[in-house]
């Protein structure tokens, strides 16, 4: 009997940011009248889909107690390629070759490129011994450097309606890019739930030399892990370029700390080892919709920040002071 | 004088302690006793104030007090050596033994050259030589459990509580406690101590109290009780008849190792030094040695955790292999090992018990990329049964299990493996008498199947019980090798003690 009561217990701490959620659209709802209307939400839904993409890898990363501060930087780079790409094709420098680019193989080809720098990610943290905060700070002006080396520094636009529409049609009601998000966080769920990766990301990031010694491949799981993250990026950046028809090459910036913060508040522990992706997407709904609802309630912009990160530390005491006997 | 009235304390409605009252008078030592999971230890974080939320009172000289932290029972002069070891990875000897507690002086900075002698001290009184500014990462077990005691001596207390100190430290090297223990026994303190080795219990303690599921079942005066009886107590029934197991050593060599060497990592120094052994299938091959023999060393250095060796190879299962290069090659190989420290090495004690024991044979319970969670469950089911576990239910976290439960989840997640040898480092650290023998016929069990095993002990007695041959080391060196039957006590801490 007293078993039934703890899990109800706990099953209502599960609950607690869903109520928070609530609460919020209600709040919001009140002063606003714009908030409740299909095209204002789906708008938000919208926007808050490339933090999902993002943030779901940050969550991967952050469970095996790293950090992925280059998410913002790879966006943009990935946004760039893939614009580049549809655009003109690759111009490839000194043999004067030109390749032509369907949107899909465009996009195949920004993802990738997540992948790649993401992989160096991984590898210098593995391999180098380099602790994930420097080695992805590294990433972060290195990826953003050569966003600006490969567009010059100029927004490349006008990528065709095809491309266009991953960003801002529509699918059975459903904005595309919520789609993707949808998609994005079912896989993730399973990975972390069903499979022996995702174990092997809490093991690490729970206890990284028990894990080695029970057989684990660490360096491998770890340096897969900001691969993904990489690629997660890429998917955002993609999403971003194409709703905006434009790559701009300095998209992104500042988007790795939307992600920790969806983490975060979703409670996922910055220590390693704990944490949920269905948390880390609740997380971003409601950093979303407090962006959106301040907008709508007119708050200055500068107090638009302290809010939000008001909201970040109210959000991660609550969660602390309920976790507290598991440190 | 202190007293513990009708203390109950459950953890999520699991009862861990129901309505315990004792009383525990100046000058004595107590001795704690139960089984793996009695509430030992639940009880001393009461009394030490780790645990502000119970029923029930406890009773400091003559006051009802409710300790709102550590700190706090600290002041009150109550001390705690945990079981678990407390000690901070990356700082110095000293910085950890007077972490919180840091002297200062007049104007503010701190008072290193005293910090070091008072530390210098107490750890003469421990009979331990350190270089004071080594981190603790780079110290053995057995090193840092001295050293959790020094942290606790630092504070004059009324009450001083241990939870198995010792459980890493060999019986030659306990000396230097007893004689600790003693002192503050003269100058009156209370001396609280939980211990599964009945030997110290005996020497030590003049009065004893068994807990058993969460309940005082007997107390007494220890000199009115012999071992048998203690054990009964615990255990609250009549002891299994011992399996013998009959011939089960061949002559067929699984392991075999050829003038293994291994360098210091930092030092112009050799850790292990020219060894050769051979291990054949059903056969247990103890490793006696004091702390520093190289004995973890050796394990791990096969285990495929320190890298190439200087010098050497080995044959597996009668291939030729230079060395693993990872814990992964080994498992795969069919060798495992079951680490000395399981907080550190063993256990992701944010996991729960099922992931913790299932985690090194993930890959098999897998079907087309998915894990088979019915495989799973049962597999986890078959090892708490058979290693009586003690825990809620197989979803518990692993941290929130006793001590000596954690220790049988460590050693389930390698048998797992089904290895063609099982290393065990310390394999009952922290176990209780009666789940000891359970553990060596478990050994036994799994030898007479055709393993072969490898079990380093700086228990003798553990040895006598479970080895068929044992080796034993001195500063990286094999300097003896017994036939158990041959051995006696004497004549291995003669060839254990350097410089003959
Ligand atoms: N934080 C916790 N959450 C849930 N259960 C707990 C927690 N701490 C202890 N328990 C449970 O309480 C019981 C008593 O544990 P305790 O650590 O006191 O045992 P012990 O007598 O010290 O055993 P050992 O000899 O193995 O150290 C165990 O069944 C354990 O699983
Ligand atoms: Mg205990």
């Amino acid at each position: 009997m007293n078993m039934t009561i703890t899990s109800y217990k706990k099953r209502l701490q599960q609950l607690q940011p869903l109520i928070a959620l609530f609460l919020l659209c209600l709040i919001i709802a009140i002063f606003s009248d714009r908030f409740m209307t299909v095209t204002n939400l789906w708008n938000v839904m919208r926007q808050i889909s490339v933090n999902i993409c993002i943030a779901v890898g940050m969550t991967l990363v952050i469970i095996s107690a790293g950090i992925d501060l280059s998410v913002g930087s790879i966006l943009a780079f990935a946004g760039a390629v893939t614009a580049s790409f549809l655009s003109m094709g690759a111009e490839i420098p000194f043999f004067g070759i030109y390749i032509g680019f369907t949107p899909l193989g465009a996009i195949l080809v920004g993802i990738t490129m997540g992948g790649v720098l993401g992989l160096v990610n991984g590898w210098v943290i593995t391999y180098f011994k380099v602790q994930p905060f420097v080695a992805t700070l590294a990433m972060l002006t290195i990826a953003r450097g050569l966003t600006m080396l490969w567009t010059q520094g100029y927004p490349i636009s006008s990528l065709g309606k095809e491309f266009a529409s991953l960003g801002t049609g529509w699918f059975l009601g459903v904005p595309i890019p919520v789609w993707i998000a949808a998609i994005v966080t079912l896989l993730a769920v399973f990975v972390m739930k069903k499979t022996r990766f995702g174990r092997y990301i809490y093991a690490i990031g729970g206890n990284e030399r028990a894990a080695r010694l029970s057989g684990i491949k660490v360096n491998r799981v770890k340096t897969l892990v900001y691969m993904l993250s990489g690629m997660l990026a890429a998917v955002g950046g993609i999403l971003v370029t194409s709703r905006l028809d434009s790559a701009q090459p300095n998209a992104g910036m500042g988007y790795e700390l939307d992600a920790i913060a969806a983490v975060v508040i979703g409670g996922t522990s910055l220590s390693g080892g704990r944490g949920l992706i269905m948390g880390t997407v609740l997380g971003a709904i409601i950093i979303g919709v407090l962006n959106n609802g301040l907008v709508l309630l007119g708050v200055s912009p500068f107090w638009q920040q302290v809010v939000k990160g008001l909201v970040i530390l109210i959000a991660v005491i609550i969660d602390r002071s309920q976790h507290k006997d598991k440190k | 004088m202190v007293s513990l009235r009708n203390i109950t304390k459950q953890f999520n409605g699991v009862y861990a302690l129901r309505d315990v009252s004792i009383e525990f008078p100046a000058a004595k030592v107590i001795a704690l006793v139960g089984e793996n999971g009695a509430g030992k230890s639940t009880l001393m974080n009461i009394l030490s104030g780790v645990y502000a939320d119970y029923e029930g009172e406890l009773v400091y000289q003559n006051d009802v007090v409710r300790f709102q932290g550590p700190r706090d029972a600290q002041d009150y002069g109550i001390t705690i050596i945990h079981q678990e070891l407390n000690l901070i990875p990356y700082l110095s000897v000293v910085e950890n033994i007077f972490l919180g507690r840091e002297l200062i002086t007049p104007w503010g900075a701190l008072d290193t050259p005293k910090m070091k002698t008072v530390a210098k001290q107490l750890l003469s009184r421990l009979k331990l030589e350190l270089d004071l500014d080594t981190p603790v990462s780079q110290l053995k077990v057995g090193e840092c459990q001295l050293i959790e005691i020094a942290k606790a001596l630092l504070v004059e207390s009324e009450v001083v509580i241990m939870d198995e100190p010792t459980s890493a430290i060999s019986e030659s090297e306990v000396y230097a406690l007893y004689d600790i223990i003693r002192d503050l026994k003269a100058s009156g303190k209370t001396v609280v101590y939980i211990s599964h080795k009945m030997k110290e219990l005996f020497t030590l303690a003049d009065e004893y109290v068994v807990l058993r599921d969460g309940q005082v079942v007997q107390q007494g005066l220890m000199a009115e009780v012999n071992e048998q009886q203690l054990v009964n107590m615990m255990v609250g029934r009549t002891l299994a008849e011992r399996v013998e197991c009959g011939e089960r050593v061949t002559d067929k060599a699984v392991l075999r190792v050829n003038h293994l060497s291994l360098l210091h990592p930092l030092k112009e120094d050799m850790l292990l030094e020219d060894l050769s052994f051979e291990l054949c299938k059903g056969e247990i091959l103890g490793i006696f040695g004091l702390m520093g023999a190289g004995r973890t060393e050796l394990l791990e250095t096969l285990f495929g955790l320190r890298g190439k060796p200087a010098t050497g190879s080995f044959s597996f299962d009668e291939e030729e292999v230079s060395f693993f290069s990872s814990p992964n090659e080994a498992l795969r190989w069919g060798l495992a090992l079951v680490p000395e420290d399981r907080k550190s090495d063993g256990l992701v004690l944010g996991m729960d018990v099922r992931s913790n024991l299932t985690l090194s044979v993930l890959s098999s319970l897998e079907k087309l990329g998915v894990l088979a969670d019915v495989q799973e469950k049962e597999l986890c089911r078959q090892y708490v049964e058979r290693l009586r576990i003690k825990t809620a239910t197989d979803q518990q976290y692993v941290g929130h299990l006793s001590g000596g439960n954690q220790q049988k989840v460590v050693l389930a997640k390698y048998l797992a493996t089904q290895p063609k040898v099982l290393m065990l480092d310390e394999p009952t650290r922290g176990i209780d008498v009666y789940a000891k023998g359970e553990i060596y016929d478990l050994i036994r069990e799994q030898a007479a199947a055709g393993l072969g095993v490898i079990v380093v002990s700086s228990e003798l007695p553990e040895l006598f019980a479970v080895a068929d041959r044992i080796l034993v080391m001195c500063d990286g060196r094999i300097t003896k090798q017994f036939k158990t039957e041959e051995a006696t006590e004497e004549s291995i801490l003669q060839a254990a003690l350097p410089d003959k």
